[in-house]
């Protein structure tokens, strides 16, 4: 462990919080009621399904605990967790299956 | 009445974002273990996770910071990991943006993967609700992750113990995500937006600064709105 030195790191931490925040504040804060344009709201209906697999797609592929090597385990997981979601709609069994497939093939392939 | 009811969204919210908590609590431990090895004090890394509240992004900071980059550098990339924010706050704000200013203000603030997920996926399905019951329904969707990310993270800093590596947290983030994502392909624009996200997410995962998600996203809500449309001028000619 080392020291690093507080004014570094107190920049990152008051550069980031302002930064962070502005980035969540810009539409909600200074669009707010004002309508948007059709095309635009068309857009953004897709926001979440696909910026969040796009988020989980390579760590999934190549995850960091492997340093980045393909893992059946994780990957079984992960198909197990999106199929029963998808299925079931029920997001706390696809939790539990998926973490149930990831411990299981973990334990059996050592 | 109306109280009421928004009563019971606030508390539906905070079902829907309780499973998030086997998110919040290994990845809150981690980074307070990860911000102690690099040498932040306890009051650093409880004022980092608190006013950023960004775990990826805090992450990604402290990962650079201790390959001795620039401030400049850090801040920048730690940033380009939390533009998808932007792009979460304009997805909310046409269900949110009627809210007075306070309340909008404060929800920036909880603006996370998890309460954006939840919360978009209940305002889709019921389309009648409120502002005022929306944004119960948000504040309920991160009331129970807050405190035990911020908790989490002192407990890591403060034990210091590495977490072995047997136990694979690191993938707690992606099988939550997934379980969540599985329900919302509704419709065939939302699977086909999601797969396009997912193949240019893999062929531009090597792009510095986390910018293959931006790409990636953009080209995922393209394919989707283009679907869309298809599918509109379908249903009309036939």
């Amino acid at each position: 462990m080392t020291a690093v030195d507080p004014v570094t790191i107190w920049s990152i931490i008051i550069g980031l919080a302002i930064g962070s925040y502005s980035l969540r504040f810009v539409f909600i804060g200074l669009v707010g009621d004002r309508p948007m344009p059709p095309w635009l709201l068309r857009h953004l209906r897709y926001t979440a399904v696909a910026i969040l697999p796009a988020l989980i797609a390579p760590l999934v592929v190549w995850p960091t605990a492997t340093e980045g090597q393909p893992d059946i385990p994780r990957m079984a997981a992960a198909a197990v967790a999106l199929s029963v979601g998808v299925i079931t709609k029920n997001v706390l069994a696809a939790i539990f299956s998926g973490a149930a497939t990831l411990y299981g093939l973990l334990y059996l392939l050592g | 009445m109306a109280d009421t009811t928004s009563k019971s969204y606030y508390w539906k919210g905070f079902r829907d974002g309780t499973p998030f908590i086997f998110v919040a609590i290994p990845f809150g431990t981690l980074f307070g273990v990860f911000a102690t090895e690099a040498g932040l004090n306890i009051v650093q890394t409880m004022a980092f996770t608190s006013t950023v509240f960004a775990g990826a992004a805090q992450f990604a900071a402290l990962q650079l910071l201790q390959d001795q980059t620039p401030t400049a550098i850090i801040l920048v990339s730690a940033l380009a990991v939390n533009l998808r924010m932007a792009m979460y706050s304009a997805s909310l704000t046409p269900y949110l943006g009627a809210a007075p200013m306070w309340q909008r203000a404060f929800a920036a603030y909880l603006t996370v993967d998890q309460s954006y997920a939840c919360s978009i996926v209940q305002f889709e399905k019921e389309p009648k609700m409120t502002v005022p019951q929306r944004m119960a329904f948000f504040v309920g969707s991160v009331t129970p992750i807050t405190p035990l990310w911020i908790f989490a993270t002192y407990l890591g800093a403060v034990l210091g113990t590495r977490i072995p590596e047997s136990w694979a947290l690191d993938f707690a983030l992606p099988i939550t995500f997934l379980a969540m994502i599985g329900p919302m392909m509704r419709t065939l624009p939302h699977v086909v937006a999601a797969l396009v996200a997912i193949v240019v997410s893999l062929l531009t995962a090597g792009i510095p600064y986390n910018l293959g998600l931006l790409i990636a996203g953009c080209a995922g809500m393209m394919a989707g709105a283009q679907a869309e449309l298809f599918a509109e001028r379908r249903k009309a000619t036939s």
